[in-house]
């Protein structure tokens, strides 16, 4: 080990510092009162990293009096992959499947959003059955997103049975998925200026099967839990981040649309074909964590009514761009001819150039606006890839949202907001 | 093909849409603050989606509390730094939004090294890990923000990682965890 480590960085700070990170000078001995024993009585918690609550590597400090939490410190950088110092470093190509690895739960939304990110950048329209698809994979990976979402917060309030009618259906997801790209979790599926592969055939017939049975599989999720007293009782009322905060705190998504801020970018800032399907943007008002599962309940039964409308239009046509500056060229073409294995060549080695400019192109993803900020000074590589991932802003807002709650609520707060380490340390 | 070229699937009508509002903001601050403007970017004419305001430092509270509070853009997107190589070395650019008409519009800032910036928490609270970010991958400054510590990287770590200039190779390791200053809890 003492090799790996030239600069031979050491710490002189004692061992109780060095594992609990902890000074055990630090008061944390409780005053006990007669009358009340728990007047006063300061504690630090330490929760995570690695914890079973927090789904990630997070790590939150809290200082409690009682049961109350008085003030937290909240930490993370613990799955930091210096994406953003990838992306100056890698061809735009190249850089796709570093997009699966920032919100993996929904994974096909970070392809399309970055493939319209460089294509924008470069002018390109993509053909209309790719556009199709692409809405398609982002509807379905914003429902598995959500089902896990409001499954593991319901995982954390005790009810595990609930999660596993969404853990069913996400696993079909998941096989559709994997019918499409071959993979599961790590999709990789979009291209710059089209798809890796075009959907099976008889694909979308699938998806509609999946669809009407999903409906009914969140009815009865729905009739299982929102009424449930105790679900009630552990989430109305609790960690609210109202209207002001949330866009003081710049959160966007679902958990800014359960305090009422209307905004979807899907249907305030189009693109892709969604000013052409038929979609409610389901808002609450308080901002607690029953309403933030409630907006969730409802975007998973508006993507699935987007999804049979995309599949409904789908039609056949080309999956790709017709830019012989991104396409890549068939295997056919670069195995039976010398110009194609050249052109596949360069492609892969040295990559294609970008035009000079920048653009902040942003979707809304499954938790929140995800934004690519792509400054190009032509080339293969860009000069700046600046990902905003919206955990990274929600996770900020998590210290007001449970000062003077519960110290059990913060993991009910924590679920309902739904950060991902993935896209917050990226 | 580049940037201006329309592409009718990626927000295809915004241009037309939103130009009103980018003209008259861009002439309402060049009427307010032409002192602090350095220039000012618009899309189809730069290479730009949105418009680009170039801000100077010492300008840069008043400028983002009228964009703030009197035209509309109250909605911090993003906010972020580049490292451009050449002098002034950094800039730091916001993302605003317009959380009524959605439109959007880019402020940048110049910074040379060594230099400071002045801290928008004032503005936007959840500008406080933004800030924490820039520092920690860029090595810019804030005065006024009151935990400026690294936030991504261990607060042990030297260098800062996004500066062009920082080696992709090469190892610090830490065999002991990170320790929590227990004054943040205070």
């Amino acid at each position: 080990m003492s090799d790996s480590n030239p600069k031979n960085f050491k710490t002189d700070l004692p061992l109780d510092v060095a594992r609990w990170g902890i000074p055990s000078t630090y008061d944390v001995t409780v005053k006990r009162d007669s009358d009340d024993i728990f007047e006063d009585s300061k504690v630090l918690v330490n929760i995570g990293p690695t914890h079973p609550a927090m789904h990630g590597a997070f790590r939150c400090m809290a200082r409690l009096n009682g049961e109350i939490i008085e003030k937290s410190y909240c930490e993370f950088g613990y799955t930091h992959r210096a994406k953003e110092k990838l992306g100056e470093n890698r061809t735009y190509h190249q850089f796709v499947v570093y997009t699966d690895r920032l919100n993996y739960c929904s994974a096909l939304i970070n392809n399309v959003t970055y493939a319209m990110a460089v294509e924008r950048l470069m002018g390109i329209e993509v053909p209309e059955r790719a556009v199709w698809i692409r809405m398609m994979c982002a509807e379905l990976a914003r429902v598995i997103d959500h089902l896990i979402c409001v499954g593991i917060n319901a995982v954390d309030l005790g009810a595990f049975s609930y999660f596993l009618y969404g853990y069913h259906q996400r696993e079909k997801a998941y096989t559709l998925i994997e019918k499409l790209c071959g993979a599961r979790l790590t999709t990789s599926y979009t291209r710059i200026g089209g798809l890796m592969a075009d959907a099976p055939e008889g694909w979308e017939k699938e998806v509609k099967d999946w669809v009407k049975e999903t409906r009914a599989v969140v009815d009865e999720m729905d009739r299982l839990l929102t009424e449930n007293r105790i679900w009630l009782k552990r989430t109305k009322g609790v960690a609210i981040m109202n209207r002001e905060d949330c866009l003081k705190y710049s959160f966007t998504g679902p958990n800014a649309r359960a305090a009422g801020v209307d905004i979807d970018l899907r249907r305030d800032q189009p693109c892709m074909f969604y000013d052409q399907v038929d979609f409610d943007v389901p808002v609450a008002q308080t901002g607690d964590v029953f309403d933030r599962y409630f907006v969730r309940m409802e975007e998973i039964r508006q993507s699935l009514n987007i999804l049979t409308q995309c599949a409904d239009r789908i039609k056949r046509g080309p999956i790709w761009a017709e830019d012989k500056r991104t396409r890549i060229p068939e295997k056919d073409q670069v195995y039976n001819t010398m110009e194609g294995l050249i052109h596949h060549f360069k492609f892969f080695m040295t990559g294609f150039n970008v035009p000079a400019g920048e653009a902040y192109t942003s979707f809304e993803a499954a938790n929140g606006e995800l934004g690519f900020y792509i400054v190009s000074k032509g080339g293969p590589t860009a000069h700046r890839m600046r990902i905003r991932g919206p955990s990274f802003w929600h996770y900020q807002g998590l210290d007001p949202m449970i000062r003077g709650e519960y110290i059990a609520d913060l993991v009910a707060a924590l679920g309902s907001i739904n950060v991902i380490a993935g896209e917050l340390d990226r | 093909m580049d940037i201006n070229t329309p592409v009718k699937t990626i927000y295809g009508g915004h241009y037309d849409k939103y130009l009103p509002e980018w003209t008259a903001v861009t002439e309402t601050l060049q009427g307010e603050f032409a002192e602090y403007l350095e220039e000012i970017l618009m899309p189809r004419v730069d290479p730009t989606d949105v418009p680009v305001i170039h801000v100077r430092k010492s300008g840069m509270m008043a400028v983002l509390t009228r964009l703030k509070d009197g035209l509309g853009f109250s909605f911090l997107t993003d906010y972020t730094a580049t490292d451009e190589e050449s002098e002034p070395r950094f800039r730091l650019v916001l993302q605003l939004m317009n959380p009524t008409t959605k439109a959007r519009l880019r402020v940048k800032v110049r910074l040379s090294d060594q230099e400071t910036a002045p801290t928008l928490i004032p503005l936007w609270e959840g500008a406080n890990w933004a800030e924490r970010e820039i520092f920690d991958m860029f090595g810019v400054r804030f005065e006024g923000h009151p935990d400026l510590r690294r936030i991504l990287m261990d607060m042990r770590w030297e260098g800062h990682p996004l500066r062009k200039d920082y080696p992709l190779r090469g190892y610090q390791v830490f065999l002991t965890p990170e320790p929590l200053d227990p004054e943040l809890l205070k």
